[in-house]
């Protein structure tokens, strides 16, 4: 992407996200790289409810708001009246968080990856319920603080693994991409506009509120996710054919955990634990690149 | 052409002739056979439609409603618990004033499970803002079909039209299907003002502010006034080019009568022989088969039934805590007339339960032979 192109704004100022929201850069990156062909299917969650107030819009797409758990129908039904009208070229854009994607949105985006439908989808993950304040999804982290996993009964569980998931569906392309990584986030989004069938981009979208650090961090915090392999950069090619994208430095998991409030309550040995988990989830990732099929 | 079809054959015969451009469907029992023969139609050509078959009546909707929302003609159908199912997205659809139109096989909620008719599951989404249109014959499906994009796309509102579980939807009676080119000059192409597109972009249901949100809800409540004129003389054009029409009810025998039947659906047909036999017996009864239920006709029934010693309705439906919907909604109408007819209030039919010319009589009977109802509803057919 050259500085030209950064002046085709599709998200203006307007929207209503707190001071240091990743999801903003995540919308605003992706509109860019996707252009003004692109029609834009909104569920609620952060990005539809915040995002401008009638009869003003901050978005310059045709956009279109549908409930929570209905992103991967809507998108369907938008791609086959444009199909049907004649007009093959225009993208569409489902996008939704982790609640709209992980839980109640799964039945209908895991739908619409076995039909293969053709548009992408984007997920913005904040890793819990941010637009209510703060409960836990099931992308929230083990050992995580959130209003209904409180200190004496953090998140327990680890996190889905919403690529593997979706991978499982053999859709042609599955990828991560950070905001932190700007290039390579671009890039992907131009890759699956040009790849026909289902994609899915999983964003991570550090959340200075939910997660309770300094707004200035934001693009650190994404940035240490990577170095740290709590998120690493890959792509799935068909559900099979795994690239490793940014090899990470192994900045230890603590470096990522430090500044944020929700890992707080952290008991003694739970820093390990995660250690180990990421560790261990990397071999597993590692694995699966190596295996890929040639 | 004149066909032998099962009402659910002819609802499909209706969508293909309205030409819809993306039908999603969900299968369930007694509608399935709808969207089975729409999709070999779509296989086939008949139909050049983008078929999504989605997990979900849920998606369904989304489906239908956000391709609606791009501007193409859509449909689906759906029974039951896929109705229930729905819900969040027939307040969506309404609310976002696309030109939707459904058939729902009308089938009773569970628990305990039951495939078999009743009206409960399309009443219990009356505060949806979808129009509702009860229909009583295969023919009348067909046809209802068309008129329902003509009256949803003009008002921007969407349209439920309803069949009978089994009653309606799996018997065949012989149906005329209107040429395609007469069809094609009473429904025009779906060409909306505002619709999804990169060429003039809007953002569709952004968030509305405490000061708006209301003036959204009004405005819909005048279109669906104003749907009442628009769905009646939608039928009268399509009865001066089809030579059939149905009114937004149906009144038989009820120009002198001092009794009056009211029902909605297959019910109404059997009535009718038992209105025959009483009047045979010179007693002075009618029948009137409501078709437009949402919005409800309040005018009209008021002068209809206005001037008639009693009405009997006949609910094959029931709100727990409340009593029959149709019966509630007519006391509620009749409030504003002149002149009150007694208003007797039967609950019949429901999970299935036949509804006899012996149900019918028994309704008559209790109706003709007291003064006054005794206050609650009457049920009927309940095992001892």
């Amino acid at each position: 992407m050259n500085a030209k192109e950064l002046l085709n704004e599709y998200l203006h100022s307007g929207h209503g996200c707190c001071p240091g929201c990743a999801m903003p850069i995540v919308m605003r990156t992706a509109f860019q790289a996707l252009g003004e062909r692109t029609i834009a299917v909104i569920t609620a969650g952060c990005f539809g409810t915040i995002s401008g107030t009638f009869p003003t819009s901050p978005i310059k797409l045709a956009a279109y708001n549908t409930p929570f758990a209905s992103a991967g129908a809507a998108a369907s039904g938008v791609r086959a009246a444009l199909d049907v009208l004649g007009d093959t070229t225009t993208t569409v854009l489902a996008v939704a968080g982790d609640g709209g994607t992980f839980d109640i949105g799964i039945q209908a985006v895991s739908a619409a990856a076995e039909r293969n439908d053709d548009y992408i989808y984007i997920c913005y993950d904040n890793e819990a319920y941010m637009n209510t304040g703060i409960q836990r999804s099931s992308a929230t982290p083990w050992g995580a603080w959130t209003t209904t996993t409180p200190p004496a009964n953090l998140k327990s569980q680890p996190k889905k693994d919403i690529v593997r998931i979706m991978a499982a569906h053999r859709v042609p392309y599955a990828a991560t991409a950070s905001i932190a990584y700007p290039d390579d986030f671009i890039r992907k989004i131009r890759k699956a506009k040009e790849t026909r069938g289902f994609k899915f981009i999983y964003a991570f979208s550090p959340c200075p509120v939910g997660w309770r650090f300094s707004s200035e961090l934001t693009i650190r915090l994404a940035r240490l996710a990577v170095q740290t392999k709590v998120f690493p950069l890959y792509e799935v090619e068909d559900g099979e054919r795994y690239i490793l994208n940014e090899e990470p430095e192994g900045t230890p998991v603590s470096d990522y955990l430090k500044p944020q409030g929700r890992f707080g309550f952290l008991r003694e040995g739970d820093l390990e634990r995660i250690q180990e988990n990421v560790d261990r989830e990397w071999q597993r990732l590692m694995h699966r690149m190596e295996s890929r099929p040639t | 052409m004149r066909k032998l079809m099962t009402g659910n054959s002819a609802v499909s015969h209706g969508v293909v002739l309205s030409r819809a451009q993306v039908i999603s469907a969900y299968p369930i029992t007694p509608q399935t056979t709808i969207v089975e023969e729409l999709s070999e139609m779509c296989a086939d050509g008949r139909l050049p439609a983008k078929f999504i078959r989605v997990e979900s009546e849920h998606s369904a909707m989304a489906c239908v409603a956000a391709a609606a929302a791009t501007g193409a003609r859509v449909f689906t159908a759906t029974s039951s618990h896929g109705l229930a199912y729905m819900h969040e997205m027939l307040h969506w659809v309404s609310g976002t004033r696309l030109p939707v139109v459904m058939v729902n096989a009308n089938r009773a909620i569970g628990a305990p499970w039951s495939i078999w008719c009743d009206q409960g599951d399309s009443l219990s989404q009356r505060d949806t803002g979808w129009l509702q249109l009860y229909c009583q014959s295969a023919q009348e499906a067909l046809d209802t079909v068309i008129q329902a994009y003509r009256i949803a796309e003009e008002i921007l509102l969407p349209v439920m039209v309803l069949v009978d579980g089994f009653f309606l939807s799996h018997t065949s009676e012989p149906v005329d299907i209107p040429d395609q080119e007469a069809v094609d000059r009473f429904l025009p192409p779906f060409h909306p003002r505002y619709k999804l597109t990169p060429d003039d972009p809007h953002t569709f249901n952004i968030m509305a502010d405490t000061s708006l949100f209301i003036s959204f809800r009004h405005e819909a409540q005048i279109a669906m006034e104003t749907a009442k004129k628009l769905a009646a003389r939608v039928d009268r054009e399509f009865k001066s080019q089809f030579g059939r029409g149905y009114g937004l009810m149906e009144k038989f025998r009820c120009t002198d009568a001092e009794v009056v039947l009211l029902t909605m659906g297959t019910a109404a047909g059997t009535a009718r022989e038992v209105i025959d036999q009483y009047r045979r017996q010179g007693k002075k009864v009618g029948l009137c088969r409501l078709r437009l239920f949402r919005p409800f006709p309040a005018e009209a029934l008021i002068k209809t039934l206005s001037g008639m010693k009693k009405v009997a309705v006949l609910d094959r439906d029931n709100s727990l805590g409340a009593g029959g919907i149709v019966g509630q909604e007519l006391k509620a109408a009749l409030f504003r007339a002149p002149r009150k007819p007694k208003v007797f209030e039967f609950i019949a039919g429901l999970g299935g339960k036949d509804i006899t010319p012996e149900t019918i009589q028994k309704i008559m009977e209790t109706t003709l032979h007291n003064a006054n109802p005794n206050g609650a509803p009457i049920w009927l057919g309940v095992e001892a």
